[in-house]
């Protein structure tokens, strides 16, 4: 990289803690108002433990593109399975400028990753629970699969070792942020099970609407120029992508999540005769998810086309999931991350300017491994340190709210106190 | 029924690492990796049912 590109991609990266901070007020927002300190003080716990788990526990197996990793050779083809890294995230220094940027640029993505089960388990999962499974996220499931997209590993080099285009491509984390932390959110509320008269004994599900929807909605606003960075930054780092990308990604970002929002919004306005604020919201947010697989690499109409798809499937898959298959998702983390990021790394596949042969099929693999290596491997990790830590909080506790009973305070203080508004008649 | 949906995805990913390794044939390689995807998808879908009677035991 030129030294000018280091410097832009420096300042990009001290812009991507705004997407942070807007998924941080996302989660809150959607929650309920007897969970929002809660909400908030866990995005910041969780941000913390993901980044000292990383720097400690991770960056060793994510390792670097260029440099050597742990493999072994099936049908004389080299598979590179983990990196071979000192503990200590080291080239955090002067001396080694690309690389301090690459290990930066990843402890921000492992940090937006933790943030997204959060809201998943929103009401009901403890604190030290979240923290105990975010140490887990960012010191071996985050770095395992980063390795084998960013850290040279076999995803990566499936183009050069199978002829499959140009290996898996996931320009800023569709697949390695957004779907990891969209699948660890799945496996959260299997284990937690739904909150409290969510679902009646009949069947129905409770609506339990978001508690603030300006902040949700200034959160959304706020991820915009995070995001933005986020995708250039990664573009930059990952793939030496050159400086006079940077407008076409920042365009992309915009009108993947315009595309999103506006698919939401009119089909909730078709469906339930006014659109939808918190659907709204989610088609904005997966529309940024989907624009991290290949910004930089597909064309404007494109990008609209892939925002207006995810808008649809994240409408459908939040119905689905909650009413059909009773996943409780307070802020719809499964479908904005997992299924919005999945759809941007295939639509990566299709619509890549100057395609190779086999883009699509190594698109499809790398999806495939989400499915069938990172998610079982999250579900046995979180699994057992449930049975290590209780990850629920007991009924009385969430009778009374989690910010009470885990801090001792709500959110409002001077909000008048309801009775729960929610207890089947 | 979650376990078991949780093994059959692990058994489709092991199909689409096999077709990866194994096959040179672009169009077998291709069709052994959507049925690998395939086997996935039953795996999802089984964990997903488990949601269902879950929710039917506990009501």
């Amino acid at each position: 990289m030129t030294e000018a590109s280091l410097e832009l991609c420096l300042v990009l990266l001290m812009l991507v803690p705004l997407a942070i901070a807007g998924l941080s007020l996302v989660n809150a927002g959607l929650g309920r108002s007897h969970s929002s300190a809660h909400a908030m003080l866990s995005s910041l716990c969780v941000v913390s433990i993901a980044a000292i788990f990383y720097l400690f526990g991770g960056s060793w197996l994510m390792g670097y593109a260029d440099e050597p990793g742990y493999g072994l050779t099936i049908a004389r083809h080299g598979w590179n399975w983990f990196g071979a890294e000192n503990f200590l995230l080291h080239h955090l220094d002067a001396g080694h400028a690309q690389s301090a940027l690459t290990g930066a640029l990843e402890l921000f993505a492992v940090a937006m990753a933790a943030l997204i089960p959060l809201s998943a388990g929103a009401d009901r999962w403890r604190l030290g629970a979240s923290c105990l499974s975010t140490a887990l996220l960012a010191s071996l499931l985050y770095p395992l699969f980063g390795h084998w997209v960013w850290g040279g590993g076999w995803l990566a080099q499936m183009g050069i070792q199978h002829g499959m285009g140009r290996g898996f491509l996931d320009m800023s984390g569709a697949g390695t942020v957004q779907a990891v932390g969209g699948i660890s959110a799945l496996v959260v509320t299997w284990l937690l099970g739904p909150r409290r008269n969510k679902y009646l004994k009949s069947g129905l599900a409770t609506a339990i609407p978001a508690h603030n929807i300006v902040i949700v909605l200034f959160g959304c606003a706020l991820m915009l120029p995070g995001w933005m960075a986020l995708n250039a930054a990664g573009a930059m780092v990952f793939y030496q992508a050159p400086m006079s990308l940077i407008p076409v990604i920042a365009v992309n970002t915009l009108l993947c999540a315009a595309g999103s929002l506006l698919a939401a919004l009119g089909l909730t306005r078709w469906r339930f005769g006014k659109p939808d604020a918190s659907l709204c919201a989610n088609g904005w947010v997966g529309g940024l998810v989907a624009s991290s697989a290949a910004a930089a690499w597909i064309s404007p109409y494109s990008a609209l086309l892939t925002g207006l798809v995810a808008g649809v499937l994240i409408v459908y898959t939040v119905e689905f999931l909650e009413l059909k298959f009773f996943v409780d998702d307070p802020a719809g983390a499964v479908s904005v991350h997992a299924v919005a990021g999945l759809w941007g790394l295939l639509s990566a596949g299709l619509f890549m300017r100057d395609g190779v042969a086999g883009q699509m099929l190594a698109q499809v693999v790398g999806v495939s491994t989400l499915l069938g290596c990172v998610l079982p491997l999250t579900y046995l990790v979180n699994w057992c340190a449930q049975r290590v830590y209780r990850y629920r909080i007991d009924d009385d506790g969430e009778r009374l709210g989690i910010d009470l009973h885990e801090l001792g305070a709500g959110a409002y203080p001077e909000f008048v106190v309801h009775g729960d508004d929610f207890i089947p008649r | 029924m979650r376990v078991a949906g949780l093994l059959l995805m692990v058994s489709g990913w092991v199909i689409v690492l096999a077709a990866v390794a194994l096959l040179p044939s672009a169009t077998a390689r291709g069709a052994f990796i959507m049925c690998g995807v395939g086997v996935e998808m039953l795996g999802l879908i089984l964990c997903l049912r488990h949601s269902i009677r879950e929710e039917g035991r506990r009501g």
